[in-house]
């Protein structure tokens, strides 16, 4: 993949640093007169990442020839920008937290409710109470189902097109399936609301006739724009993030594991469970995770099709069902100042959580790549 | 894992051996049980009126899936089984996810076909009222193009210098950081970067130069749109610049180019198919979003080229706003916006990933 962190690529082979210590005593003979230092030779000394050992010679002949470095030349000027770039998606980030919490701050002052478990939002009144409890709820609420409705299709979809389908069929397919990836939420959302509405609520009245006895498919209707339109979306929505993660990492299993499997007569699906997913692992949690990420974080498509009420119920099919999100987008029309103060407040709940999520997801990821490196 | 070989017995005639090739079910049975999973199915649903196709559907899945496994079981043992039984599964979940693949395609043109004519990319919604059939997207057209073409002039710099750090120049614990947190950015919902924006520039800094009030813009959506664009272009350009050959690199160092020089002129040229291919990504990606525009370009139906100043609309956020119309005639036109946007989308990803097959370097 070319993805070589320096702390594992350079420690077996020998990174620039290593050989500029070495020129300097092996060639200590040759290049008495010219003594060269580290600082000299900064222009070449990083660009060997590619060719691993390859820096080891250029300090033995030519040591004088190498033009000296200025303070202020254009390799420095390129070098402080290109290092002013990196550093500002840190600045961005840490933006991000300073300015949703200096916003944010006024609002819950104000809030003469509990921000954590009042179930409301009412913060444009004379007395704003607003609560994150119950959004926060019906966030985690709908990603979660989001995700046990995905997960196992986008796993099979997965497999599919890594082990089943035949390659040029796999690779259209998967081709489609980064497409659906790219469709925006506003349109997914479109469709829920005006088109899938319909065999969702269908499919809801049936359920609360022949299920209407255990509690999340109970109630007295109406049904339709509930936790289930809202999270059926959602999951339609995650499904080709996941697919795509999870079919690199499958793709990546090394053929002498699946070869090996086989050779000892396991069928096709032994195969896959014994050398395909365990090796897939890591990649597929990293993956889940990044899906829960998406979801958490998704507005438009929610705020169209749940029904907007702010409560905590575990009721999946009668109206209702809102989102952090979808509570932003939908009251953030006729906030007033400390209105939009509290929607603030909420994002910061979001942003925090979704950051949460991310780096758990990133450093799961992380590590399986430095453990296959070192494997490989 | 004992079983698989049974030895031939030593009474089989010579040249075959019988023991060796295990028993297999006939391409017939699977079908026949297929048939018989439906037709059970079906009479149970209708037999009970208990509901209509799509339960008799799900219901012969499920017949079908169990009449595998046992036909499988007792012809050719329970590895062969499960193993049948997967392979089914694997195959079902991939048919069941194009389902709504074709549903959103099929409703997205019939519906969008309907008001997807010259009206509607050649006026705004300006004056528009609820009883008005006509009206169009002009403007939101025009402010999807400026915000996502000014977001695009400030992030390929920002992201290609930050990915070259990254790559060329970044070391040790700070330049993993950055790297980490680049990857950590990617998953910022977009209604953050939205809020951002609003917190950040509407409320703290536009104030200053718009007589104190608030200033909803293009330029602010911008903003939020470049704050989900960086990772998306830093990431690919990472990639693509990792994969660059290294002796093209030790060729021009050797030549005594130095190293800024050799970035420039030697190592962005060769990757640039590639970095294009990403920028074209974000930018696809940044076209549709409607919860950052949302909060902070203000909407407005009438048509505004000035990106800076007063309120801008944009393509997702009028398929947003006329989804919430009122008026009977506004369905159409959400429609139309939406295939027109996923017309946008889907060229430029398409047009992405074909330049990205085109010029891929070896790996």
């Amino acid at each position: 993949m070319g993805d070589t962190p320096d702390r594992s690529a350079n420690a077996g082979t020998g990174g620039p640093r290593v050989t500029i210590g070495h020129a300097g005593s092996a060639g200590a003979a040759l290049s008495v007169d010219v003594p060269v230092t580290p600082a000299d030779r900064a222009p070449d000394g990083a660009g060997w990442r590619g060719g691993g050992g390859g820096g080891g010679g250029t300090g033995l002949g030519g040591g004088g020839a190498l033009p000296r470095r200025s303070a202020f030349g254009a390799e420095r000027l390129f070098q402080g920008f290109t290092m002013a770039a990196g550093t500002m998606v840190l600045v961005i980030i840490v933006a991000i937290a300073i300015f949703l919490i200096a916003k944010a701050v006024p609002a819950l002052n104000a809030n003469t409710a509990n921000f954590f478990t009042f179930e409301g939002w009412f913060p444009n009144e004379a007395q704003p109470r607003f609560g994150i409890g119950a959004l926060a709820f019906g966030t985690v609420l709908t990603s979660l189902l989001a995700l046990l409705l995905a997960v196992p299709v986008a796993l099979g979809i997965a497999l599919y097109l890594s082990h089943y389908a035949p390659r040029r069929v796999g690779t259209a397919l998967g081709f489609l399936i980064d497409l659906l990836a790219a469709v925006p939420s506003v349109v997914f959302g479109l469709w829920g609301r005006d088109f899938f509405y319909g065999p969702v609520q269908e499919f809801s009245v049936w359920l609360n006739k022949y299920f209407g006895w255990i509690p999340i498919f109970g109630g007295e209707g109406p049904f339709g724009r509930s936790i289930l339109l809202g999270s059926l979306v959602l999951a339609i929505m995650v499904l080709p993030i996941i697919t795509s993660l999870s079919r690199e990492v499958f793709r990546q299993t090394p053929t002498a594991n699946e070869e090996a499997a086989l050779a000892l007569g396991a069928t096709k699906w032994e195969m896959i469970r014994t050398a395909v997913l365990p090796y897939g692992r890591p990649g597929v949690i990293g993956a889940t995770m990044l899906g829960l990420g998406r979801a958490l974080g998704e507005t438009i498509a929610l705020a169209m099709t749940l029904g907007i009420v702010s409560n905590i119920s575990f009721n999946l099919i009668e109206n209702g069902g809102n989102t952090v999100a979808a509570n932003i987008a939908n009251a953030f029309g006729e906030a007033n100042d400390v209105g939009r103060g509290a929607l603030i407040a909420s994002g910061l709940v979001l942003f925090s959580i979704t950051l949460i999520v991310n780096i758990t997801a990133r450093a799961i990821i992380y590590r399986r790549r430095e453990f296959t490196e070192s494997a490989a | 894992m004992t079983t698989t070989m049974t030895p031939a017995p030593p009474s089989a005639a010579p040249g075959q051996s019988p023991q060796l090739r295990t028993r297999k079910l006939p391409v017939v049975a699977s079908l026949g049980i297929a048939v018989a999973a439906v037709v059970l199915a079906a009479a149970l649903v209708y037999g009970a009126g208990i509901g209509g196709t799509a339960l008799v559907v799900a219901l012969a899945v499920v017949f079908y899936l169990v009449g595998l496994f046992a036909a499988s079981n007792a012809v050719e043992g329970r590895r062969q089984a499960r193993n049948r039984t997967w392979s089914a599964l694997i195959h079902s979940a991939f048919v069941l996810a194009l389902l709504p693949l074709a549903s959103v395609t099929w409703t997205l043109v019939s519906k969008g076909i309907e008001r997807l004519d010259g009206d509607f990319f050649g006026s705004s919604m300006n004056n528009i009222g609820a009883r008005d059939p006509n009206g169009g997207a002009y403007h939101a057209i025009v402010g999807t193009l400026e915000q996502v073409g000014v977001a695009t002039l400030i992030t390929v710099p920002l992201g290609i210098a930050c990915a070259i750090y990254i790559v060329e120049y970044g070391r040790g614990r700070f330049a993993f950081t950055i790297r980490f947190f680049v990857d950590v950015m990617t998953g910022i919902p977009s209604i953050v970067a939205g809020l951002f924006v609003l917190a950040f520039w509407i409320l703290i800094v536009s104030p200053y130069f718009n007589d104190g009030r608030p200033g909803y813009s293009g330029f602010a959506a911008s903003l939020a749109l470049s704050v989900l664009m960086l990772p998306t272009i830093v990431r690919s350009t990472e990639e693509m610049l990792r994969l660059v050959p290294a002796p093209l690199r030790e060729g021009s160092y050797a030549l005594g180019i130095p190293k800024w020089k050799t970035i420039l002129r030697i190592v962005l040229p060769t990757a640039l198919p590639g970095i294009v291919t990403g920028v074209m990504l974000a930018v696809a990606r940044a076209a549709g979003e409607t919860a950052p525009v949302l909060l902070v370009a203000g909407g407005g139906a009438a048509i505004n080229f000035n990106p800076f100043e007063n309120n801008q609309s944009s393509l997702a956020l009028f398929v947003y706003q006329q989804a919430g119309d009122a008026s009977r005639y506004a369905p159409a036109r959400a429609w139309a916006a939406a295939l027109t946007l996923v017309a946008l989308v889907l060229v430029l990803t398409i047009a992405a990933k074909l330049l990205a097959r085109r010029n891929r370097f070896s790996r």
